[in-house]
């Protein structure tokens, strides 16, 4: 029988999770405050959280000054597209490491998930000839490859924790009836599955989305995505914090958006397996 | 009218908007985001009416971005981009390597030798012209007219370093948070590194002597680290360590720094609309210690065209139209003089409106005081004030400047500090192959 919470406890608790989450999510709050002030307010000594001369004008200059559409679209196609073609090669994977795994299926995991403790400039090189000699750089085909490729590893790992947790003996059941391989994956496994496919897909959404490395290290201007918006406005010598606030919170609301009407199926799927 | 009619329209339209896609060239131009770049692609129009065969696309990057994705571009043979904007550490060391296009064929009416000698001087290698300077920057001190006259002192056109520490001491109050002077300290080739490298020319130190022998063990180092310290510990704001120049320009606009040594570019924008001491600062030449050479450096950005460009001609159009001596007066018309930007050409600083802006007669006499090819008091076999022109320095000169601004935080001593660089930069010269 579980233990019943006291309510001290449970009052604890929720304060302690409101103060984790206001210093987690402070940054940001600052950063979209920041978008609002004039740049002499955002650097005023000290540090002010509000002003007197609130003000749209940095969204309006970023607007003037960039293709935002352009990058927004771009941003979209990499990261759906590089999620999608990841399922596509992660849900086969996973299966068959989950259900018929081999001698070296465990290790072929690990092997894999090492793949992300390589740190990326290391194969920066390489990747460009590659790029270059394909015709992939500056092409969203390119930057879906490379970041499908990219977050591979994570995907076959979150999709076959998943995999795990399903009754084998379903799946022998479904073959006992008749099904093939690819309805038992299609129509058995996936239904189940689906919880840890959407929160697996959401969060590779999102790495896809942010990650900055190589959409600009692999992009000039045709397939530049929201990573390369933002970098376009630091600046070394001049006072722009202001602006650059404004073209952070235009490049990461469209995935705040998202997380926050899909944070129960994030925390469900990353959670998933958690407590057995 | 008839369907023949229009159908003859429509083919004509059709192969006028042909004929017209093909002949226009695209070239891809890098840049860094500042406001003299930004001011140029708002200018665009001009250069569009000029040259309606040529289409600019800009991709514009954080420096540092910048510099690995044209290197990287340049080094692989890419040719991703058909102009990018570099700086004057990287002109000679690229163009040694055959990777920038001579610019010595751009029309008689470029006027070549318009462009100032310092900046000319150092973008050119073997008598080949190889990058075309936008805007140049020495350093200065930017001071504060006000706090000097309460203190019942006067700053001397060209102060020595004894000068700013007497000053620094006579303008600071703690308790008011107002700091004498505020110098970098944020680790960094092209932070703290620029400054102290510069500096320290003043005080007749140098990075290596003839044969390339590191020279952070010499005295002169050493006078220079101690009394940067000193200054910094005694009169500086406190976490200086992290300062650079964005941080110096946001204390000094707040009326935080009594003093501020650093790019001249820096004065349009502590006398703009930003700052709350704009009507109140003046300008000196960087100080001197009595040795012949002062503790300012000489930097511009320019544009250059990478030997792996399909589109040599088109850029080199492009770059005559944004470096000339028209450009300026297109500025000067649209945004006013003291937007022009600053330190490439001897004929902006003869223009009587020009000389009206309050920094201009500084920034020139910054500018012609550098001297790249002889920076220091003692010979050295490298070019550069701020920096030593070798691929090498880059690296070497953010962990030494790491080293310093561990010492200026406190956490070593100077001794300490010159100690390591010496065996940091001794090693890194051993295994470049400089010291046999």
């Amino acid at each position: 029988m579980a233990r019943a919470i006291s309510p001290q406890r449970k009052w604890l608790t929720t304060i302690a999770a409101w103060i984790v989450a206001i210093v987690i999510f402070f940054p940001v709050l600052w950063m979209v405050i920041t978008s609002f002030k004039t740049e002499a307010s955002a650097v005023a000594m000290p540090p002010q959280l509000f002003t007197a001369s609130w003000t749209t004008e940095n969204y309006a200059d970023v607007w003037a000054r960039s293709d935002y559409p352009r990058f927004f679209m771009n941003s979209v196609i990499i990261a759906v597209g590089s999620t999608l073609l990841g399922l596509a090669i992660a849900i086969p994977s996973a299966w068959a490491m989950a259900f018929v795994p081999g001698k070296r299926t465990k290790d072929l995991l690990m092997w894999m998930l090492s793949t992300k403790m390589m740190p990326a400039v290391a194969v920066m090189i390489p990747l460009v000839l590659a790029f270059q000699a394909l015709g992939l750089f500056d092409t969203r085909i390119g930057l879906v490859l490379a970041l499908m490729l990219m977050n591979l590893p994570i995907i076959i790992w979150m999709l076959y924790t998943y995999f795990k947790e399903i009754p084998a003996e379903i799946l022998e059941a479904a073959r006992m009836d008749g099904a093939g391989l690819w309805n038992e994956i299609v129509y058995v496994l996936t239904p189940m599955a689906i919880p840890g496919i959407a929160s697996t897909m959401l969060l590779n959404v999102i790495l896809a989305w942010n990650e900055a490395f190589w959409t600009i290290t692999l992009t000039t201007t045709k397939a530049a995505p929201l990573s390369a918006f933002i970098a376009s406005f630091s600046a070394p010598q001049g006072l722009f914090y202001a602006k650059l606030s404004a073209a952070s919170t235009m490049a990461i609301l469209p995935i705040l958006i998202l997380g926050w009407f899909s944070q129960k199926q994030l925390v469900r799927g990353l959670t998933f397996g958690a407590v057995k | 009218m008839t369907l023949s009619l229009r159908a003859l329209l429509g083919a004509t339209a059709i192969a006028a908007i042909g004929s017209a896609a093909l002949a226009e060239t695209t070239i891809t131009v890098a840049t860094v985001n500042n406001g003299d770049m930004i001011r140029m692609q708002g200018l665009m129009d001009d250069f569009n009416t000029k040259h309606p065969d040529i289409k600019v696309e800009w991709v514009t990057l954080e420096e540092n971005v910048l510099r690995q994705n044209v290197t990287t571009d340049i080094a692989t043979g890419g040719g991703q981009y058909d102009v990018m904007t570099i700086g004057t550490y990287e002109v000679p060391i690229w163009a040694k390597q055959n990777w920038l296009v001579s610019l010595n064929d751009l029309p008689a009416s470029y006027d070549v030798e318009d462009i100032l000698p310092a900046i000319r001087g150092g973008l050119t290698v073997d008598g080949q012209l190889y990058a075309a300077p936008f805007y140049g920057e020495s350093s200065m001190v930017m001071y504060r007219k006000d706090l000097m006259e309460a203190a019942g002192l006067t700053m001397p056109d060209a102060p020595t370093w004894t000068d700013i520490e007497k000053f620094a001491a006579a303008m600071t109050n703690k308790d008011t948070g107002v700091y004498g002077v505020c110098l970098r300290g944020k680790a960094g080739w092209g932070e703290n590194m620029a400054f102290l490298t510069a500096m320290s020319n003043s005080f007749g130190a140098r990075w290596f002597d003839e044969n390339w022998v590191a020279q952070f063990d010499q005295p002169e180092w050493k006078s220079t680290l101690d009394f940067y310290l000193n200054l910094m510990t005694n009169y500086g704001p406190p976490g200086a360590s992290n300062n650079g120049f964005n941080e110096n320009l946001t204390l000094f606009n707040q009326g935080k720094c009594g003093m501020w040594i650093d790019a001249t570019v820096a004065a349009s924008f502590v006398t703009g609309k930003d700052s709350t001491v704009a009507e109140h600062v003046g300008f000196a030449l960087a100080p001197d210690n009595g040795l012949g050479k002062r503790g300012n450096w000489l930097w511009a950005w320019t544009l250059a065209i990478p030997a792996s460009s399909q589109k040599q001609e088109a850029a080199k159009t492009f770059i005559d139209w944004a470096t000339n001596k028209d450009y300026l007066a297109l500025v000067a018309e649209n945004e006013g003089w003291a937007n022009v930007p600053p330190g490439t050409r001897t004929s902006l600083y003869m223009n009587e409106e020009y000389a009206k802006v309050p920094f201009a007669k500084m920034t020139l006499d910054s500018i012609n005081s550098a001297d790249p090819t002889n920076p220091s008091v003692k010979p050295v076999p490298y070019v550069g004030i701020q920096f030593v022109a070798i691929p090498e320095f880059s690296g070497m000169g953010t962990t030494v400047g790491e080293i310093f601004s561990a010492a200026l935080a406190g956490q070593k001593t100077s001794d300490e500090a010159l100690a390591e660089a010496q065996a940091l930069v001794s090693d890194e010269m051993s295994a470049a192959g400089y010291i046999q």
